[in-house]
């Protein structure tokens, strides 16, 4: 309870020293929600590309369709598929007249259907490896009515590598915008404390425990963070707003994402004016 | 009660603030701690309160020593040693009622208790009708008079009150040393800095102790190596 007082009474006493400490909070932690922003929107980008990530086989024009409708079943039950679509010949030749409208005479034309049977093999997401896309596409081609197996081998292995290096650029930036706004909270929060020196001092000299003299900093410092961290969310809802409205299609953060950061906030803020306090109450007393 | 022995503190560079200093004040004492600014008054105060770390020595304050002492041990010490100074150092925006129950709040005493024991304590050094002032509201012989409350709060073994009239007119100067003897009446020691001449005269009863440049020069009592 007197956690509590304290810390609305700190917070009340210097309140242009919070509205700045929340601000400075709000704009690193801003920064991080932009990098989150454009990371997300990357991965969905790359989601995307990956779902079309597919092994297609070929098929003999001899094979029979109850032969291709059991290995149909045995292809879904493998455990990096998530489905197998049988495509006739009729229907290639449907689909590619129709997605190639400027051959649409040549198709018309033709006698003899020349494009073959196929089957269509999606992969689950945990399994859209260039190794485990090779492995599936090796095992199709066994049957001995696949004619061969396709997989796009050079968009799967560039795909992999982009999204591991969007991956490791993704951490070494999102902890260096993390470090950036952690010492950018300490500052705001060291400015807070040393404000409160006498108090503290005070509080030293009738015997209170550090952690007495901790206690109510830290709970300041939990909300400062929030507080920040809020304002953080709603510049980059702006931000967001404001690109959907005039460049482009965005996917928002996910809700894990924005609780994530509104805690890690809280949590920084509550870190760095522990750290404030202690340092305080050690230049305080010597022992 | 209170034992310094040949304690020593240098603030690094040539000045030594305190040099081979040994005196001991019993319980129930009450004694003048003198000398011209800069003797290192202020200084002996704050090796008592164990705001500093001797150098050399060693500094006893009932079982607490500076050889062993434990930060975790440092709060339970200063509640049994009251620190009263001369800019009276009160929260500026508590009551006084508050600034003297905040010196019980810290120790986790119940509410319930901190009431009573507050207005008692008040009355003790006759504010109880000035509770609910705010220390901009009181002249400075009733803030020091708070403070001095509010080192009373946890019934310290000791009082160490640094030039607490330094700042009072001859009436307030009075009225604080009167409520001193008091307190010290009722066994609680007292080491009292102050470079007040005329007070001391005042009082030749008393035990002095004098420093001149971070030495002991003379202890009334004349057992300084005791």
């Amino acid at each position: 309870m007197r956690t509590i007082r304290e810390a609305v009474l700190g917070m009340r006493r210097a309140p242009a020293l919070t509205i700045l400490s929340v601000m400075a909070i709000g704009l690193s932690v801003f920064s991080i929600g932009l990098f989150a922003l454009t990371a997300h929107n990357i991965d969905v980008a790359l989601s995307e590309v990956e779902r079309r990530v597919e092994v297609v086989a070929y098929l003999r024009d001899d094979a029979s369709e109850e032969l291709i409708e059991i290995a149909r079943h045995e292809i879904e039950s493998f455990p990096e598929v998530m489905s197998a679509r049988y495509i006739s010949k009729v229907e290639a030749l449907y689909e590619a007249s129709r997605e190639l409208t400027e051959f649409s005479d040549v198709y018309s034309d033709l006698e003899v259907n020349p494009l073959p049977a196929s089957l269509e093999i999606s992969l689950l997401p945990d399994h859209r490896t260039p190794s485990d896309v090779e492995a599936v596409a090796d095992r199709v081609t066994s049957y001995h009515f696949v004619e061969e197996a396709r997989y796009g081998r050079e968009w799967v292995d560039r795909i992999y590598s982009l999204r591991r290096v969007a991956g490791g650029a993704a951490v070494i930036l999102g902890l260096a915008f993390a470090l950036g706004a952690a010492i950018l909270i300490g500052i705001a929060v060291r400015m807070s404390v040393l404000a409160r020196t006498r108090e503290i001092a005070i509080m030293r000299t009738v015997g209170a425990t550090d952690s007495y003299v901790r206690r109510p900093f830290l709970l300041e410092g939990l909300v400062t963070g929030i507080g920040g961290g809020l304002l953080a969310l709603a510049l980059t809802w702006g931000m967001y707003r404001a690109v959907e409205r005039m460049l482009l299609s965005l996917a928002w953060l996910p809700g894990l994402w924005t609780a994530a950061g509104l805690a890690a906030a809280g949590i920084l803020g509550m870190l760095a004016a522990g750290r404030a306090v202690r340092r305080e109450l050690r230049r305080l007393d010597v022992y | 009660m209170v034992k310094l022995r040949s304690v020593t503190k240098n603030f690094g560079g040539s000045a030594t603030a305190v040099q081979d200093v040994s005196f001991h004040l019993r319980k129930g004492e009450f004694a003048f701690l003198t000398g011209a600014s800069g003797a290192g008054k202020t200084t002996i105060l704050k090796l008592i309160h164990m705001l500093h770390r001797p150098s050399s020595g060693e500094v006893r304050v009932s079982r607490y020593s500076s050889n062993r002492m434990k930060r975790r041990d440092l709060p339970q010490l200063r509640r049994r040693v009251g620190y009263i100074f001369q800019d009276f150092r009160l929260l500026e925006n508590l009551t006084a009622a508050e600034n003297v129950a905040f010196a019980l709040e810290v120790t986790g005493m119940p509410r319930a208790k901190i009431r009573p024991r507050v207005q008692k304590l008040l009355g003790q050094v006759g504010l109880a009708s000035r509770a609910q002032a705010l220390p901009r509201e009181l002249s400075g012989g009733e803030q020091q008079r708070v403070a001095v409350a509010r080192a009373l709060a946890n019934d310290p073994l000791v009082l160490l009150a640094d030039e607490p009239t330094g700042n009072l007119d001859e009436r307030a100067t009075a009225g604080v040393f009167g409520l001193f003897q008091q307190i010290n009446a009722s066994g609680t020691s007292i080491l009292m800095a102050t470079h007040d001449a005329e007070l001391i005269r005042q009082h030749r009863d008393m035990r002095v102790i004098e420093l001149e440049q971070g030495r002991l020069v003379f202890d009334s009592a004349g057992d300084a190596a005791s």
